[in-house]
This record gives C-alpha cells, structure tokens and sequence, in this order.
C-alpha cells in the first residue's frame, strides 16, 4: 500500500460553478485540503475527496482510532466542516463517515460503478434540507428532586413520603402524556410538509448532555422553500403542553436521507 | 438570521458549533455507504458502535448502542433497518 490514501466526503454534481474555489481554503479530515474527483467525460458526477496518511486511515488504525472518542470527534467534525461548505453551494451526498479508497482512480471507479443512484440520488435531495427534531421529557423542578419526609403537614412521615412519591409519578407519567402529544403534533406536520422522514435512536449517556430525557429523535427532509414554516411549526408543538420540549437542529445536509435504493433495504412506505 | 438561506446563499454554515452527538447519530448511521478498498464494512461500523457503547451509554442489554436500529422511512432507507 501507498503512504496515502483517498478519504472521500461527498458526491456532488461537478458542474457546479464556483466549487473549486469554495473548497480552497477549507482544512479537511487530517489537516488536509480538500479537492474535487471528477468521474470523467460524459459525466456530471464528482466526488470530495481528502489525500490523508495511509497509516492512520487502513483498516486496522482506522478501527482502532474510531474507538478513541477525541479522534473520531475531530474526524466527524471535519467531515462535517466539509459537508457545510459544499452544502453553501451544491447538493450534497453526504458519505458514511470514514469511506476511504487507496487511490482517486478507485474513487472514480466507485462513481462509475453506481453514477445512475448517485444522480437520481442528488435530484430527489435538491432543493431540500433536513431538520433534527427531538423531543424532551423535562420532569418540573419542584417535584423531580428527592422526596422530603421532613415537609410533614400531620400525616406522619411514612405517609407524606408515599404522597410525595405517587405526586412525582404522576407529574412524570403526565410529562410523558404531553410528549406523545407533542409527538403526534410533529407527525402530523411531517405528514404535511416533509418529503422523507427518518427516525434516529433516541440519545443517551454521556454525550447526551441537554437535560431532560429524550424520548423522540428524528430527521425530516424539507423543501427549503417550507423550511422555515416547517421549524417554525415544529417549534410550537409543545404549545400549552407542561413538562415537554421541543427541540430542532439544523439545518442539516440531507445526512439522514443520503441512502441509495438498491444497496438498502426499502422503507415500508415510499414517498413519491 | 436563517440558517436556511445560508445553505444557498454564500455564507457557509461550518461556523455554528452542532452537538456531537447529533453529528454522529447523522455520520454513523447515516450517510450513503459504499463498499470501498479501506471503507470498513457495515460489521465494522457497528464494531465501532460497540466499542463507543462503552463511552456513551452505560452497557446493559436493555440498552443497546444508540446507533443500532435507526430506522428511516420515507423516501429513503437505513442499514440498521435490516432485521
């Protein structure tokens, strides 16, 4: 193997004008400029492609540096920085993280390979844009800390903590009840506005850090022109509702919906 | 100031600072897969998902890797869909 190899971020359609140049001055994954990969005549495909250390990237080192947080941080985070920049100018197919070829040759062989997905693909994202959408389950601060026995109003400590206790299940399980609301509301404005919809795995640990407990996380795709009134919309789904919060990030590249039919399985219900 | 008419105006959005969280349940579980020379395969990724699950969640088989099973519906579709 060569000392270096072909990262490669994105597919983006090359007669784009002006992409070159926005792509300049951007610092890719590794501290690496960034530059286009033409498929090659007779084709309006490119892809985005880093030359980056073969050491750090090969199989072995790249299993074991995605396992270190930090590595795999700065990673997602150039990538994405990458993503931004092409997404200020052109249609993006975003790739997974860490998609690397030995060579741009090979890059251009993958293009070729499945150039009708990937155009299809760039057509059905145009003019489109994702929008997070999380859902909070934010139990009220008076109820949600431990339970004093000691507020005793003559119902003797055993039974004030039981009234305590079943007033702080109560407060949750109807903090849930608004979530579900809040849910169906998002739903339903996906219904009417979104063209994609994609659910992500509800987030925990320690990189999850906003409070409240996240119930829903998912990815709807918008057309710009409704992308506004979409998060606007969004926003007040939890309206009138206690102990629920609505959150949206974005917008995003079209990540979540980046996804070739043919090399995936089908969703159950199609969009048209 | 809209972020979405930074996405076609000039001003590109790499500025704002996104979760990391939120990027990588986009960068890992989303994003078109190719099956490449160095690319890890799907097994790999989720190996990674694995290893991270040590990091991110606490373990238990009650709660599995934050990666495994998004689930896409719509116009398009997502690996970890796969039963």
């Amino acid at each position: 193997m060569s000392d270096a190899v072909a990262y490669a971020y994105a597919v983006v359609r090359h007669d784009v004008e002006g992409l070159d140049e926005a792509l300049a001055d951007v610092v890719g994954v590794a501290g690496r400029p960034v530059h286009l990969v033409p498929q090659g005549p007779g084709s309006g495909l490119a892809a985005v492609v880093s030359t980056v250390p073969a050491q750090d990237f090969q199989e072995s080192a790249l299993r074991r540096h995605l396992e270190d947080l930090d590595w795999l941080e700065t990673v997602a985070r150039a990538h994405h920085t990458v993503i931004e920049r092409l997404s200020a100018h052109t249609t993006v197919l975003p790739l997974r993280l860490a998609t690397v070829y030995l060579d741009e040759d090979r890059v251009r062989g993958a293009l070729r390979e499945d150039s009708e997905m990937f155009t299809r693909a760039l057509d059905r994202l145009t003019g489109h844009i994702e929008w997070g959408v999380k859902i909070y389950v934010e139990p009220r601060a008076e109820t949600a800390g431990p339970v004093d026995p000691a507020a005793d109003d003559g119902l003797g400590v055993g039974r004030a903590y039981l009234r305590a206790r079943r007033a702080q299940r109560h407060s949750r399980d109807e903090a849930h009840r608004a979530a579900h609301q809040a849910a169906e509301r998002v739903e339903e404005i996906g219904e009417a506005v979104a063209v994609g919809h994609a659910r992500h795995r509800v987030q925990q640990g320690q990189l999850a850090s906003e409070p409240g407990e996240n119930v829903v996380n998912d990815a709807y795709l918008v057309a710009r022109e409704n992308a506004e009134a979409f998060r606007a919309e969004i926003l007040r789904a939890a309206e009138g509702l206690s102990g629920v919060r609505v959150d949206v990030t974005g917008p995003w590249a079209p990540y979540s919906f980046a996804t070739l039919p043919g090399t995936e399985p089908r969703a159950p219900d199609q969009a048209p | 100031m809209s972020g979405v008419d930074g996405l076609s105006g000039s001003e590109p959005l790499a500025q704002r600072q996104v979760a990391l969280i939120d990027l990588l349940d986009r960068l890992l579980s989303g994003g078109v897969v190719l099956t490449g020379d160095v690319v890890l395969s799907i097994a790999d990724i989720d190996l990674v998902r694995i290893s991270l699950r040590a990091l991110i969640v606490s373990v238990s088989a009650q709660n599995p890797s934050p990666w495994q099973g998004s689930v896409v519906s719509g116009d398009s579709d997502d690996t970890e869909a796969a039963p």
